[in-house]
């Protein structure tokens, strides 16, 4: 296919396209929205890569679409139900891992959650019995939609969100590489783990409200694994990995403005797009 | 019950679909690659939907993306054994892949094919054929052979990959046919559950079985077990239930099977044997 069939609104003139992209306040609105989401995921995402937890970031992801569905179902506001499904995963992971002293164990436990709340998830759509296109922007999201009010919301969780991984940093830090001699050194890590989980929870409820749930996963994983390639002190890592999702979330949501296909492709393929180039180059 | 067709096609075809994935999912759990069969469901939405863009057969699509992805995962990890990070990568990728055949699909075929994606992700167990029905049954068995003749030196290379290794037993092929007999299995139940929850026939059951029992015949038997009960009593409950998406019900059938397994006492340390 052509380029000029697939990037349709653009007109090849870097400064009038960039204009153009900032002049709506819906397309405003969603580039506020990735930037939070992206810092937020940024960081969550390379303790996530970190603690070898992506499948659980994973199961987490898809509990957004079983609270956004049951939301939909019981006629409360969808972002609700996207926090409380994901909140409730993340004791649940927590819970049935255990002690994660066995991969396998932990393996079983996380795939059974995941099945389980897509099970419901499905259940409640059908019950719903609403629309295939809404199905569609839950699971693999939009960027049109996003409000202003939706972005402050964005923010308020965000915030607190980042301030207490930044002050809990050390001894998650210390928990993840070590948790043995963490735990002997008086650090609750079993606590940590659970409060790490509960805060991948917040994030994904975030970043599903803009890549849907299907993709949440994307900006989570790709761009932290990316920077855990690049780097492996902490500080450095974290920066990376931010100002990856940073450019990726952009350059995502430029592409789906400009072109015909959706913004899920685009942040997904631009971020895999980084991975390998960082896996390449060290 | 039994006297309608789309009944016994589904219970047939629910049952070859149980055994294997019970089977095939103990040692997808042995091998704490639980998240591997996660991903290969998730390449299975985007290679029937690759296949349902570029219009050629579903099923070649389905089935061909799963397999390679098998392979790729095992191919990308050390020992056939890909840490969690790449999968990660690679499937959230492909995901995204999966996102844009469906935006071509539905904007190239007509309106009711939007329906199409909704089946892939999440099955239609009561709208098969008897050609469907004959093709699962015979991939069912084809997939319990090759893991019966492959089962020793795999249940070897799982629990000890180093020693097996040292005896002679190739653990770096045994890792990708068993990846990419995992990708059949996925690609066989997506036509069933759906991709989104055969991961619930594969994990569940053979958590469940993990936790009963170390013995791993007896494990075996019992996590295929679970996964055919889980069908049959999901299929009963959606025949009565109609308001009720018959995957739902039998994934979780899976899912309290093993939940009741947890709350119980381990048996495994009274039959542990030690190997």
């Amino acid at each position: 296919m052509p380029t000029s069939a697939v990037f349709t609104g653009l007109d090849w003139h870097p400064v009038h396209d960039a204009r153009e992209l900032v002049a709506y306040p819906f397309m405003q609105h969603a580039l506020a929205a990735g930037t939070i989401v992206a810092v937020t995921a940024g960081v969550v995402g390379w303790f996530m890569v970190l603690r070898r937890q992506s499948f659980a970031g994973h199961t987490l992801s898809l509990t957004a679409f079983t609270g956004a569905s049951a939301a939909g179902l019981a006629g409360v506001p969808v972002i609700a139900g996207y926090y409380l499904a994901c909140g409730a995963g993340a004791v649940a992971l927590a819970a049935a891992s255990g002690s994660r002293r066995s991969l396998s164990r932990e393996s079983a436990a996380t795939g059974s959650v995941q099945a389980l709340a897509l099970a419901l998830g499905f259940l409640f759509i059908s019950l719903y019995h609403g629309l295939l296109s809404d199905l569609d922007s839950l699971l693999f999201g939009t960027f049109l939609g996003v409000t202003r009010d939706q972005v402050l919301v964005l923010l308020l969780v965000a915030a607190p969100t980042l301030a207490l991984v930044a002050v809990a940093a050390r001894p998650l830090l210390y928990a993840s590489v070590d948790p043995d001699v963490a735990g002997a050194a008086g650090i609750r890590v079993r606590l940590l783990g659970l409060g790490f989980l509960l805060v991948l929870g917040i994030s994904v409820a975030e970043t599903a409200q803009i890549t849907g749930a299907l993709l949440v996963f994307a900006l989570l994983v790709t761009p932290a694994a990316a920077a855990h390639r690049i780097t492996a002190r902490p500080v450095a890592g974290v920066a990376v990995s931010v100002a990856l999702a940073l450019a990726v979330t952009w350059t995502g949501l430029a592409l789906a403005y400009f072109s015909v296909y959706p913004v899920g492709f685009w942040i997904t393929s631009v971020a895999f797009a980084v991975y390998v180039v960082a896996r390449a180059a060290t | 019950m039994l006297a309608q067709e789309f009944m016994r096609h589904a219970l047939v075809t629910g049952s070859a679909v149980g055994i294997a994935c019970g089977l095939v999912g103990w040692f997808v759990v042995l091998r704490a690659q639980v998240f591997a069969g996660d991903a290969l469901s998730h390449v299975a939405f985007t290679g029937a939907l690759a296949a349902a863009a570029l219009g050629v057969d579903l099923r070649a699509g389905l089935f061909g993306a799963t397999i390679l992805g098998g392979v790729a995962i095992g191919g990308l990890g050390e020992r056939a054994r890909a840490d969690d990070t790449v999968i990660g990568t690679l499937f959230a990728w492909t995901l995204g892949l999966g996102v844009l055949f469906l935006a071509l699909f539905t904007t190239n075929g007509s309106a009711t094919n939007g329906a199409a994606g909704v089946r892939v992700l999440f099955g239609s167990i009561f709208g098969l054929s008897t050609a469907d029905v004959r093709t699962s049954v015979v991939l069912a068995a084809v997939a319990v052979a090759i893991l019966a003749a492959i089962a020793r030196p795999l249940l070897y290379a799982s629990l000890d990959a180093g020693v097996a290794a040292a005896q002679g037993v190739p653990v770096r092929s045994l890792g990708l046919v068993f990846l990419a007999l995992v990708g059949l299995v996925a690609a066989e139940a997506t036509q069933a559950v759906g991709a989104l929850l055969l991961l619930g026939l594969l994990a569940a059951p053979a958590g469940a079985a993990h936790r009963l029992t170390a013995r791993p015949w007896a494990g075996l038997c019992l996590s295929g077990g679970f996964a055919l009960a889980s069908v049959w009593v999901g299929l009963t409950l959606a025949y009565v239930f109609p308001m009720v998406p018959p995957s739902t019900v039998i994934v979780s059938t899976a899912v309290a099977i093993y939940a009741a397994a947890m709350s119980l006492p381990s048996l495994g340390r009274l039959t542990r044997v030690n190997p």
